[in-house]
């Protein structure tokens, strides 16, 4: 790109957050009452992983290719592709992680539990905030509940969430599952960030701290 | 007595009830003439047909995808400026839907004939050009463009001589270039000075001019026409400026608000043939069209008016 320097995060921005905000609620009342579904599912996700377990593992990941899955096709590809023709690439990001989440769930090679110390403690609260702050903050921020983002049905508290089970999770095989949300949070929170959005922070601190601790981990191991 | 402290809604208001006065001359004088439907027009060089100096872009405002409520809101907003003689609307396949969104309301206000349908070709391969030009027509819903225009100078080499052919073969009716926010100037006179051309596209308003150094006096040289965009730069420039009052001279152009004293700086220069600001509201995009009426700042009223906004 010629004189690259010259861009800002707004010159790559192609709506204005009102059509983003309406493409939340046209989709939220598409789906319904699906975020009540997925958000059962967190609650679910959470329980399983007290004690950890092949099997419960097994069924974390399995959860999470097919929220992965949908997510990518319902959201990303068929609605976000209609103000972002980015959009398509980002929606094949979705489909390797879910790909590969169904890989961990056939295999079971990642063993998804609440670790202890602070890269548990970290992956149990940034899930926690997926799943019961996230859905706040569009009332909180006055643009009411029928714009909420909810996990498992929008793409930022889906990665959030999978995040903090990854970063709560030990072992190198789950390093693979961190690119796509990590690279999704990235390119959220640019586009949030060139909106003016709040939610920014959270999907790039996020994003910020998953590689911190993968690199702090990585350097400790032999 | 105008209202300096006038919001963009109440001269709206007052524009949406025919008070406006539309008739526009030269100032050479401050005496107002008898009003005229038509908002003023420009010729384009290359052929001499005329255009309204206040065209409509779509950058992020009409990317309202398939929204069936911001879909017809875009539609209002095209009603508001077809009603007021507007003319011609800029796109690129590049906006994401603002092609569809543009189509769905010429389709939906019966203007697909009429419009001064100005697009782009926008891809990195030449001989991909024309397919991506065909889905923007059926897009558009128009039978031809008016104006095809080389989109940031992607593969410019490539697409001008098709657009030329096209030209040749009555598929398009003028061919141009663009560029944005100052970018690739040098590249973009080169191309003004070398190569036929009708269009050029660049960014300009009252803080950033540096096309009025060269690009701007090379296109009158050259007869090329100037389309200009971004000129509240996105909207920032007006929700900074409406927090003041509008100068004195902002009376004496028969203006009352800041947004139409803009345009006026804009379409004043000699040079530019149709500014294209963009809108989500009918009210605003009838308000630019009042932008072209009544008198027009000389070079002197353009300098201070520069020199007030640089001091804000």
């Amino acid at each position: 790109m010629p004189e690259w320097w010259t861009y800002t995060l707004s010159d790559f921005l192609l709506f204005s957050p009102r059509t983003y905000y309406r493409l939340i609620e046209r989709h939220n009342a598409a789906v319904w009452p699906a975020p009540v579904l997925t958000l059962a599912l967190g609650v679910t996700i959470a329980a399983l992983l007290r004690r950890p377990a092949s099997l419960g593992s097994r069924a974390v990941a399995g959860v999470l290719a097919a929220l992965w899955a949908w997510v990518g096709w319902a959201f990303v590809y068929r609605r976000y592709a209609t103000i972002n023709w980015a959009a398509v690439y980002f929606a094949l990001l979705f489909a390797a992680e879910a790909l590969l989440l169904a890989g961990v769930a056939m295999r079971g090679e990642v063993r998804f539990g609440w670790r202890r110390g602070a890269p548990g403690l970290l992956g149990a609260a940034l899930f926690g905030v997926s799943l019961m702050v996230y859905p706040i903050f569009a009332p909180a921020l006055g643009r009411g509940w029928s714009r909420a983002e909810i996990f498992g049905v929008m793409p930022d508290p889906t990665a959030v969430a999978t995040l903090g089970l990854l970063l709560a999770t030990e072992g190198s095989s789950r390093w693979p599952l961190l690119v796509a949300p990590v690279l999704w949070c990235a390119l959220s929170g640019a586009t949030l960030w060139a909106m003016g959005s709040a939610e920014a922070w959270i999907v790039l601190v996020s994003a910020g701290l998953a590689i911190a601790v993968s690199v702090a981990r990585g350097r400790r191991s032999p | 007595m105008l209202d300096r402290t006038a919001t963009r809604r109440t001269v709206v208001r007052a524009l949406a009830g025919g008070a406006a006065a539309t008739l526009l001359r030269p100032l050479s004088g401050l005496a107002w003439p008898a009003p005229a439907p038509a908002p003023l027009s420009r010729p384009i060089p290359s052929s001499g047909e005329q255009i309204p100096v206040v065209g409509l872009g779509t950058w992020i405002t009409f990317n309202v995808g398939d929204d069936p409520e911001l879909r017809d809101e875009c539609a209002d907003v095209m009603r508001a400026f077809f009603r007021h003689g507007g003319r011609v609307i800029d796109s690129s396949p590049m906006y994401g839907s603002s092609q569809e969104v543009v189509g769905h309301g010429l389709g939906k206000l019966g203007r697909r004939h009429g419009v001064f349908a100005a697009d782009k070709v926008w891809i990195g391969s030449g001989p991909d050009g024309p397919e991506q030009i065909e889905e923007s027509r059926g897009r558009w819903g128009v039978r031809r463009f008016d104006l095809l225009q080389v989109h940031n100078l992607l593969a410019w080499e490539e697409h001008r001589p098709r657009l030329l052919e096209m030209k040749a073969a009555g598929r398009v009716r003028y061919v141009g270039i663009t560029t944005s926010e100052g970018r690739r100037h040098d590249e973009v006179e080169q191309i003004m000075a070398t190569r036929p051309i009708d269009f050029v596209q660049v960014s300009y308003n009252v803080l950033d001019r540096e096309v009025e150094r060269r690009i701007l006096p090379l296109a009158r040289e050259r007869g090329i026409a100037v389309l200009v965009n971004r000129p509240f730069r996105q909207g920032s420039l007006t929700r900074e400026l409406e927090r003041r009052p509008l100068p004195p001279l902002a009376a004496e152009l028969g203006v009352a608000t800041w947004a139409q004293l803009l345009l006026k700086f804009i379409i004043s220069h000699p040079a530019v043939t149709c500014v294209i600001p963009a809108t989500t509201k009918p009210a605003h995009a009838a308000e630019n069209l009042g932008a072209a009426a009544g008198p027009l700042p000389d070079e002197a009223m353009r300098g201070r008016m520069a020199l007030h906004v640089e001091r804000l």
